[in-house]
């Protein structure tokens, strides 16, 4: 190969900064952090199970949209049978009530900016 | 083939900077109104389209007539042509990604672009818009890679291009035609409610698109060492006498069944245009202006010793783009608003960042056709030679 | 083409084709559970409205059915004529019926102020244009609903609606709300177009359209006009009334009493 010290330099520089995320964090011992949540008082359980909602809550909230806006049905019942209004100011903040102490800590720890609150309304009462 | 885009003289460098600053200027304007919101410009509930919507339509004729090149070219094997038609088909590219340029940059909710390609909607005209405007520019730049290509190589072009190119040329007709159907099927609107709108966007673009043609054939004569061949310029201005003679008939056409049915609702629209309604007046000099610039235009190109002096062709031409630029653009999308359905008189003007932001569109349409007509160019120069 | 090239695209294309199907098979996740309708809600098998012109405006400059409606969903208030965003509105008797008034109309009607707002008409042309589907006609009750989630922002709907019904926001509504939203429903977002929904989530809870029921003197009547016993119908077989612009084919189903 031409120029075999500098290609292998090179690429050694460059596995190096590509994987810098990985590395570094490690390094400076943040890597174990998860965000601290703040659970809801009264309620035991969400809608779906934690597993289901820490995996699918957008897939569920979607589905919800679709449900509400475009075929008119509101009421959700749950796998365990439960009824809910599928209302994100509602239900989800009716339990939730401080966005900022839930939803927030690890959509801001991940970097996620959900939209959704650009039109549903944050405080938590009767509501969609 | 790319690389010849890549090398160049200071003037070609000096225009690929101007270009450049004007798309960066564009690009903030647009974040402006991504931050703000369409507030920023000059439309209104009663005008809800205006300068972007208007580009997009004077530019699918544009993108349209390279159809009056291929036609003669490949169906009838008018020679003359031969080397102008990659210069026609290099202008639909660039016309056509501006047309989706500015339909996106007029979009409240941009991001959600891709929604019309989740929930195709046959229903909608727009939905058939992108449809053929997406073929049209798959085909023009499948047609221009594979004869220019085959060009380059001196090796003729493979057989299957052939009807890819017969293709283009209804594909052509379809675009205008689609686009003047997102007008002309709303029952909303009188302005537009005429059969004859289809006929008028392609009369019009078959006049205004060789114009420009012509202007592009001329620029590059003078300051490439290609020659698109006097001939060829020719038969486009007759093709442009052609286009625009019935462009202007189609418009009196229209003034007819207007004025003389006196239905309010046809008569309403052209009195603002020409004349003013209760005080509102904006467009009526612009009007005015691009019927006299037509009707020169026409009177000058119908004297075949005109005609035929390239020194005043430039500027005929130019009169030609801008009288049918100001028609199609600023006198037909917004008229059609003026009055509105309650009766309103909101008048339209683009406000600075709206102009800043077509200029910037402008500026991406021009420098892909500055980068392809200097590829197109510097082979053929390189061909011509060997 | 070479050798090499030719199976190193067929390589890249199998992977392509691959990925994609199995994206596509893993977005077609369900819920683990059902949806249902609310019970109680109000049905019909086509909605429409009558608006009794002469009963309205009992009290000069009454517009409580436009608060209603508005504080309810949340309606923007913009102080530019050219951005408003207006659910329901009064326009000149003139304005909204202009093929009704004439030089020697009765004394005074041509300025009466008329409440306009979206008309649900049986052929909307609005849902006709859109490129997305974001605005429909309900099949169970023909209302024109919004989705408010899927807009773009272009603007055709507003284009093609011969009411000028619908309105556009032009920047942030949530910067001209004067009070604290009704958390009832949500606000919209800059870039998405907007209009009356005949109060599809009230009639869902079995609740009157807001405008209905705020109105003091009983000019706005609300039922199923495929229902022969419901007012509406029964209102409307009593008294001569009008739609607008009927000549366009829309088929509006708010009615006139003038």
């Amino acid at each position: 190969m031409y120029d075999a010290t500098k290609i292998i330099i090179g690429l050694a520089i460059f596995l190096v900064l590509i994987t810098f995320p990985f590395w570094f964090s490690i390094a400076s011992e943040k890597s174990g952090y998860v965000p601290e949540l703040k659970l809801p008082e009264n309620q035991d359980s969400c809608v779906e199970s934690k597993e289901y909602m820490k995996a699918l809550h957008m897939d569920l909230l979607n589905k919800w949209r679709d449900s509400v806006v475009r075929d008119g049905n509101r009421v959700y019942v749950s796998s365990a049978g439960k009824r809910y209004q599928m209302s994100m100011t509602g239900t989800c903040l009716g339990c939730h009530e401080e966005k900022s102490e839930f939803c927030d800590r690890c959509h801001d720890y991940v970097g996620a900016e959900p939209y959704c609150w650009n039109c549903h309304v944050e405080n938590a009462q009767e509501g969609n | 083939m790319l690389e010849k885009a890549l090398k160049g003289g200071r003037r070609y460098w000096t225009l690929i900077g101007v270009l450049a600053a004007l798309i960066s200027m564009g690009l903030v304007a647009y974040l402006h109104q991504l931050s703000e919101g369409l507030t920023v410009t000059g439309l209104s509930r009663d005008v809800p389209w205006g300068f972007y919507i208007a580009q997009f339509t004077f530019m699918v004729g544009v993108a349209a007539s390279a159809v009056m090149v291929v036609l003669p070219y490949y169906l009838h094997n008018y020679k003359a042509f031969g080397r102008l038609a990659i210069l026609g088909e290099f202008l639909a590219i660039p016309a056509v990604i501006m047309c989706m340029l500015f339909v996106f940059v007029d979009m409240g909710q941009p991001m959600r672009v891709m929604n019309m390609m989740l929930h195709p909607s046959p229903n909608s005209l727009m939905f058939w818009d992108f449809g053929v405007l997406g073929g049209y520019l798959l085909i023009n730049v499948v047609i221009t890679q594979i004869t220019f290509g085959a060009e380059k190589k001196g090796v003729p072009p493979p057989n299957w291009i052939r009807p890819v190119i017969i293709l283009s040329i209804p594909w052509a007709v379809s675009i205008h035609t689609v686009t003047a159907f997102l007008y002309s099927g709303l029952e909303a609107r009188s302005f537009w409610m005429t059969a004859i709108l289809a006929p008028r966007f392609l009369a019009s673009a078959f006049a205004s698109g060789p114009s420009l043609l012509i202007i592009l054939c001329l620029i590059v004569r003078k300051y490439t060492k290609f020659d698109p061949g006097k001939e060829a310029i020719q038969k486009l201005a007759e093709i442009v006498t052609y286009a625009l003679s019935i462009n202007i008939f189609f418009v009196l056409v229209e003034l007819f069944t207007g004025l003389y049915s006196h239905i309010p609702e046809h008569v309403h629209h052209f009195e603002y245009l020409f004349f003013g309604l209760e005080g509102k007046s904006a467009l009526v000099p612009w009007m005015w202006t691009s019927q006299l610039l037509a009707v020169t235009a026409l009177v000058v190109l119908l004297i075949p010793k005109f005609r035929r002096q390239e020194r005043i062709l430039p500027f005929v031409c130019v009169a030609v783009v801008t009288s049918i630029w100001i028609e199609k653009g600023l006198g037909m999308v917004v008229t059609g608003f003026i009055p509105s359905p309650l009766g309103g008189l909101t008048e339209y003007w683009p406000t600075s960042p709206e102009i800043l932001i077509t200029l910037g569109v402008y500026g991406v349409g021009v420098l892909i056709l500055t980068v392809l007509y200097k590829i197109a160019t510097s082979v053929r120069e390189e061909l011509e030679v060997q | 083409m070479d050798e090499s090239k030719r199976s190193f695209l067929k390589m890249a294309g199998t992977s392509v084709l691959g990925t994609l199907s199995v994206a596509c098979g893993s977005s077609a996740v369900g819920t683990p559970g059902q949806a249902e309708a609310l019970p109680g809600g109000l049905s019909a098998k086509k909605w429409g409205m009558v608006i009794d012109a002469k009963k309205c405006l009992k009290e000069e400059g009454c517009s409580d059915c436009i608060e209603a409606c508005h504080k309810t969903h949340n309606v923007p208030k913009i102080d530019n004529p050219q951005e408003e965003v207006k659910w329901i509105w009064k326009e000149k008797y003139e304005d909204v019926f202009p093929m009704q008034a004439h030089p020697y109309t009765q004394l005074g009607l041509k300025e009466k102020p008329v409440l306009v707002l979206c008309n649900h008409c049986e052929s909307p042309p609005c849902v006709r244009v859109c490129p997305t589907q974001a605005t429909w006609k309900r099949d169970k009750d023909g209302l024109v609903m919004m989705d408010q989630h899927r807009c773009i922002g272009c603007r055709y709907c507003i284009v093609a609606c011969p009411y000028g019904s619908r309105s556009f926001n032009w920047s942030d509504p949530r910067r001209h709300l004067n009070t604290d939203p009704n958390p009832g429903f949500p606000t919209r977002t800059q870039g998405v177009v907007e209009k009356c929904n005949f109060c599809a989530e009230r009639l869902a809870q079995g609740l009157k359209p807001a405008c209905v029921e705020a109105c003091p003197a009983g000019a706005l009547v609300f039922g199923d006009l495929e229902d022969p016993q419901s007012e509406v119908s029964l209102v409307l077989k009593e008294e001569h009334s009008i739609r607008r612009k009927p000549n366009l084919g829309t088929g509006p189903q708010i009615y006139y009493l003038v």
